[in-house]
């Protein structure tokens, strides 16, 4: 039944000042890229996909507005409901690399331990930098400010990647503005390329429309789209949705608090 | 087999997308009216306006209940969304009061659509219900706004009331040229025996899907019995032979809305096929055949 089941905080560990890793208390299958909706009782419940989705579920948050500052206030032991899985996730292949950019590397994360793949995980310095001690070798991390791992973008660490190595296919998660540009690089390189979209979403299940994309439904359609159907939706990377139905630039739309 | 017509506009079947499913966006509405014969917007307001916070859309036994509460970027802010619509279409509109309705209709008729439905019955908002229980409102309103527009006007009514045919007739003596049947049922409510607290966050929402069939279809038999105007009958269809019970009871067009939970849009062309096999088996050769003769 699609109703959110409820759950208690396990743990809670805290990844930066900003961000911070919730296991759930729950046994819900999940495969990389799929999501779940989360309810704080009498606030909200908003999507977010697993970053932990083994052994344990977990959720990497970061705190960013009115729905995650409560969940900050919580504590282990609290109640939350959740409910899903939701989306389609990622597609496994063989000979694959997984890219994420900030909170992107949350479900990069849990891919990569799913499929086993070689990753790259980014972002502009050292203390944003996600999942740092989880992974062993088959991770490099990338710093815009080369404060860990190599120097510059984690795009130019993958153009890096594509040129030493055949990938079949490279995963992506983070800003839209970073995944469109993976998108160009994987075209120049000839490799498949997976990125996972992000849209306000009301039912997560195909119904209501707040998450279109042109003619796709981010939540069921997606959220992982690949670059085929990427080309034939001009609003990705461009608009997107606010809670009216407004479509609006991307700018607005990541700008709009609700 | 499935082609038909409403009013002379050539339709590829009897199915109608149920305003509030999939949206606005034009590019979603294209893809349902690859399968569908017409469909609906989500009800375009006044104002901007945010709806209600979640959850206000989730599964209960037999269907779905809903607060969404009516978001809509505002009808001045449509161009965007609704330009480039190519299938034939209906734009659901509602207001608070009858001069919203004639404003919206006068500015929605501005991009042609082939009909103008309006949302005299949502129960998730706090005066949503006025119109469509209320038989001098109801009169009023489909009065004041046949005379903005040239566009065919289409009332969608409430199952929410103690004589629904009385509403019914009353649409149809103010120049209502069609009638939509009907709009979600209840409202009800959820509880999570846990959290000690109502789930959903206007506490309240409509029911809609399979349970409400029973509903739709009684409301549909009783106002055929008593008005003239055509009937698109919603509520609950799921399968080809709902959509074929349907038109029995009376209905002319068939609405889809809850159908498309799991299966997405799909739906459309799953019930489509399903209709027609079912009327080559019982040697049917128009949908206009099947209409009312549950009677
Ligand atoms: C499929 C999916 C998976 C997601 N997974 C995660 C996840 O793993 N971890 C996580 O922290 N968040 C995730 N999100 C985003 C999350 O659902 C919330 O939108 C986000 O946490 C902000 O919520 P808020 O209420 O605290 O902020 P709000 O009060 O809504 O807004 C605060 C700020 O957050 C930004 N923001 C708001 N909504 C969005 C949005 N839809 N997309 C991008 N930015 C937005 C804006 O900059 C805004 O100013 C996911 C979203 C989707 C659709
Ligand atoms: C999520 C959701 C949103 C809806 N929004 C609207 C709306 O904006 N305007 C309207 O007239 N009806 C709305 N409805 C009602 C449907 O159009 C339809 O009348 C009802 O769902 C019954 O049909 P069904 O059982 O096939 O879903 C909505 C229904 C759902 C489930
Ligand atoms: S969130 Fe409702 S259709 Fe995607």
């Amino acid at each position: 039944m699609d109703q959110p089941k409820t759950c208690r905080i396990k743990r809670i560990v805290e990844e930066n000042p900003l961000t911070r890793t919730y296991f759930l208390d729950c046994n819900m299958k999940i495969s990389p890229g799929q999501f779940l909706m989360l309810w704080i009782p009498g606030v909200d419940e908003k999507p977010f996909v697993c970053s932990y989705s083994g052994k344990e579920t977990g959720i990497t948050v970061e705190k960013k507005g009115k729905f995650t500052e409560k969940l900050f206030m919580m504590k282990k032991g609290d109640l939350v409901g959740i409910r899903g899985p939701y989306g389609n996730g990622f597609t496994k292949k063989k000979n694959a690399i997984a890219l994420g950019g900030g909170l992107g590397a949350a479900p990069i994360a849990s891919l990569i331990d799913e499929f086993g793949c070689d990753g790259i995980i980014g972002a502009h310095t050292k203390s944003n930098l996600l999942f740092l001690s989880r992974f062993k070798k088959k991770v490099q991390y990338s710093t815009s400010d080369g404060s860990y791992g190599f120097k510059g973008r984690p795009t130019a660490l993958l153009e890096k990647k594509l040129s030493e190595k055949k990938y079949d296919v490279v995963y992506c998660c983070g800003p839209e503005g970073m995944m469109k540009a993976v998108i160009e690089i994987c075209r120049k390189y000839k490799v498949e390329c997976e990125v996972s979209l992000e849209r306000y979403m009301r039912c997560g299940f195909g119904v209501c429309g707040a998450c279109a994309c042109n003619d796709r439904l981010v939540c069921k359609d997606g959220p992982v789209f690949n670059s085929r159907q990427l080309s034939g939706m001009s609003d990705f990377g461009n608009k997107g949705m606010i809670k009216s139905g407004k479509k609006v630039p991307l700018s607005e739309y990541f700008a709009w608090r609700e | 087999m499935l082609k038909t017509t409403f009013f002379g506009k050539g339709l590829k079947n009897p199915l109608v997308l149920a305003s509030g499913i999939l949206g606005t966006g034009s590019d979603i509405l294209n893809r349902v009216g690859k399968y569908a014969g017409l469909v609906t917007t989500k009800s375009i307001g006044p104002v901007e306006r945010l709806g209600n916070k979640n959850p206000c859309v989730l599964e209960v036994a037999g269907g779905i209940i809903n607060c969404v509460g009516l978001p809509s970027p505002g009808y001045l802010h449509l161009e965007e969304e609704i330009h480039g619509i190519n299938t034939p279409w209906i734009a659901s509109i509602y207001g608070h009061s009858v001069g919203d309705f004639v404003k919206i209709a006068k500015h929605v008729s501005g991009f042609n659509p082939d009909f103008i439905e309006l949302n005299m019955s949502c129960p998730n908002t706090s005066d949503g219900m006025a119109f469509a229980t209320n038989k001098d409102a109801s009169i009023e309103l489909v009065k004041e706004v046949k005379k903005t527009t040239k566009i065919r006007v289409i009332a969608k009514l409430t199952p929410n009331v103690t004589n629904i045919v009385e509403i019914a007739k009353s649409v149809e003596s103010a120049g209502a040229d069609a009638i939509t049947a009907i709009n979600s049922v209840g409202p009800g409510m959820i509880i999570n025996a846990d959290v000690k607290k109502p789930v959903l966050s206007f506490k309240t929402g409509g029911l809609t899907g399979p349970m409400i069939k029973p509903i739709a279809l009684r409301c549909v038999y009783q106002i055929y019995e008593n008005v003239k105007i055509p009937i698109i009958g919603t509520g609950g269809i799921l399968t080809g032979t709902d959509a074929v019970e349907m038109m029995m009871a009376g209905a002319s067009l068939v609405g889809i809305g809850s159908a498309t939970y799991k299966e997405g849009v799909n739906a459309f062309a799953r019930i489509a096929k399903e209709l027609e096999s079912w009327m080559k088996a019982n040697g049917y050769k128009e949908v206009k055949e099947l209409v009312g003769i549950a009677h």
